[in-house]
């Protein structure tokens, strides 16, 4: 039977949510699906990830030791897991770390890798992707002796397909690698990863300055959403980089996406369209994004969104 | 010192995109420097005008079209630069051996820089397949860079705001986030200039690209659809939020029940 690794995603010791519809996507091709965990956490994550279909959960230690993440001498550990267990198809998130790993194990195997995937079929090797900033959607085959397919975050749903996982250890023989991790300095505890965020609040131009993003992270804060910006709020300077959406920012697939005085550039569009709900709120009913959302509402961001943070303070605690 | 940049042609994000029935698309379109790559350029002409006697090369793989996108590379302030011409699709593993067989060909590279992706293919591998041909490490997503004699330190952006600080010797190859620099937009001088500075031409079957059993095959193109239908909330600012807290709970589901 036909073998398939989920290299999952731990952050902060706990299992990205993310990683489930991944396994999914594994587990429907009928394969044997094997979990890849790096450096630890593994007992835990097997619990939940023996209920999406994994059979067995390898945990891969480095040479190295966890204390020294080096993505050079993961994707090695990574290549040893995949020759020891005959894996030939190696399905990952695309997320920060999965874009730069993957693509790592795919260059030294010289593996075809489709990278931000929204569909995978693993019995014909095929992929769905965006190109073109979202224009345009493309299906691919890979052809090669291994496969590597990295999803976007949040793109496929987790259905449950209830196993018994096996835990089990692999230790790499990893070698020195050319590039050598300093220190790892963590970004600011209130930002949430916008590529997991269930709900992004975003933020444009008719935001009018840096100090209004308060009112879209109060909002925010209610219900565990991610703020985000797009590229004019953070031209302007009112926010940081790491917040923006779209082309040349973050690719986000979240449940809801809420626009608060953002134009809606195609720009933006690329980094967002594949939000499960658009609701735009900007005073402009001519703006793009008004006739390209799911709920428009034409009025004052000023008036709607602190509205809307009463509410969401009261009947409930936070999002799921 | 030999600073390669690679770069790539594609179209303009503004631009509509036309799909013909071989799933390529029309080609008669306004054609753009890859955004990240304009980071690339930038950095590595910084870094040239630091270096007594560095050179700045742009290297592009594409048709004759994408000369348009090396003169902008050297109206930025390279120096000179190499067109592997080819009029094929390529995908990302016959990129990244074209790339290196036209480097190989010209110097021996200290660093390569390049965007950390390009915008039309969205393929994020490039760089890293460049890596291992030419067995030098890769750093990509970078924000900041600094060299010290054959000293390498970079800051990479990870997840959530996570900053990388990262070690390596050159020769290396570079991806440039989007946080690097501003680049500087060529005055009327430079773009003059620029028309004097020289383009190599190469063949792509001349530069001895490699083959491989592994590839990536086009099953079909398509225009992504855009069918959302708006529906307006209308009503008082209470009317309105009272609207979206029921979207979130009912239709997203995104909320916990107290």
């Amino acid at each position: 039977m036909k073998k398939i690794a989920v290299l999952i995603e731990i952050r902060d010791g706990k299992l990205k949510p993310s990683n489930l519809g991944v396994c999914s996507a594994a587990h429907e091709s009928g394969g044997e699906c094997i979990a890849f965990l790096l450096e630890g956490n593994a007992a835990d994550a097997a619990a939940t990830l023996q209920e999406y279909g994994i059979e067995k959960v390898v945990e891969i230690f480095t040479t190295h030791g966890a204390a020294s993440w080096n993505p050079e001498v993961w994707a090695e550990a990574i290549i040893q897991a995949m020759v020891y267990y005959e894996i030939h198809a190696l399905l990952g998130l695309a997320s920060m770390q999965g874009k730069d790993l993957l693509a790592r194990v795919a260059a030294r195997l010289e593996a075809p890798l489709l990278m931000d995937c929204i569909a995978v079929n693993l019995v014909r090797h095929t992929a769905k992707k965006s190109q073109f900033s979202g224009k345009a959607i493309a299906e691919f085959k890979t052809c090669g002796d291994y496969h590597v397919y990295g999803i976007r975050p949040n793109a496929l749903t987790a259905v449950p397909a209830p196993c018994r996982a096996a835990v089990e250890s692999f230790k790499a023989s990893t070698g020195s690698p050319g590039l050598s991790v300093k220190n790892l300095q963590p970004g600011l505890a209130n930002d949430i990863d916008l590529t997991e965020a269930n709900v992004i609040i975003s933020g444009g131009r008719g935001m009018e300055n840096g100090d209004n993003f308060n009112l879209l992270h109060a909002c925010a804060q209610t219900i565990s959403a991610a703020v985000g910006a797009s590229r004019a709020a953070v031209d302007a300077g009112w926010v940081s980089h790491a917040l923006q959406v779209g082309q040349t920012g973050k690719t986000v697939s979240p449940k809801v996406y809420i626009a608060c005085g953002i134009s809606g550039s195609v720009q933006h569009f690329a980094g967002m369209k594949t939000a499960g709900i658009i609701i735009a709120i900007n005073k402009d009913p001519h703006a793009a994004i008004m006739s390209k959302c799911d709920y428009a509402v034409c009025a004052n961001l000023f008036d709607i969104v602190p509205a809307l943070t009463r509410k969401l303070r009261k009947p409930h605690k936070g999002s799921k | 010192m030999n600073i390669y940049v690679c770069v790539k042609h594609v179209p303009d994000t503004a631009a509509t995109i036309r799909v013909g029935a071989d799933y390529r698309i029309d080609e008669d379109i306004t054609f753009i420097m890859n955004p990240y790559d304009e980071n690339a350029v930038e950095e590595a002409v910084r870094l040239k005008k630091r270096m007594a006697g560095a050179e700045v090369i742009a290297v592009t793989l594409g048709k004759a079209a994408a000369e348009a996108t090396l003169r902008s590379a050297l109206a930025m302030g390279a120096d000179r630069a190499i067109l592997v011409r080819s009029d094929k699709h390529h995908d990302c593993i016959t990129t990244a051996g074209a790339l290196c067989a036209a480097i190989r060909q010209d110097g021996n590279p200290d660093l390569i820089f390049t965007g950390r992706e390009s915008i039309d293919a969205e393929g994020f591998q490039t760089m890293y397949r460049m890596g291992v041909n030419l067995g030098i490490p890769v750093a990509s997503n970078v924000i900041a860079f600094d060299m010290d004699g054959q000293r390498v330190s970079v800051i990479s952006e990870m997840e959530a705001g996570e900053h990388a600080c990262l070690e390596m010797t050159t020769p290396c190859i570079i991806g440039a986030g989007k946080g690097l620099n501003q680049p500087s937009y060529p005055k009327l001088p430079d773009i003059l200039q620029a028309r004097k500075k020289t383009i190599t031409v190469i063949d792509e079957e001349q530069s001895g690209t490699h083959s491989s059993a592994s590839r990536v095959e086009t099953v079909i193109l398509e225009i992504a659809s855009e069918e959302r239908q708006p529906e307006a909330l209308e009503g008082s600012a209470e009317e309105i939020a009272d609207a979206i807290v029921g979207i979130l709970r009912n239709e997203a589901k995104v909320l916990m029940n107290s």
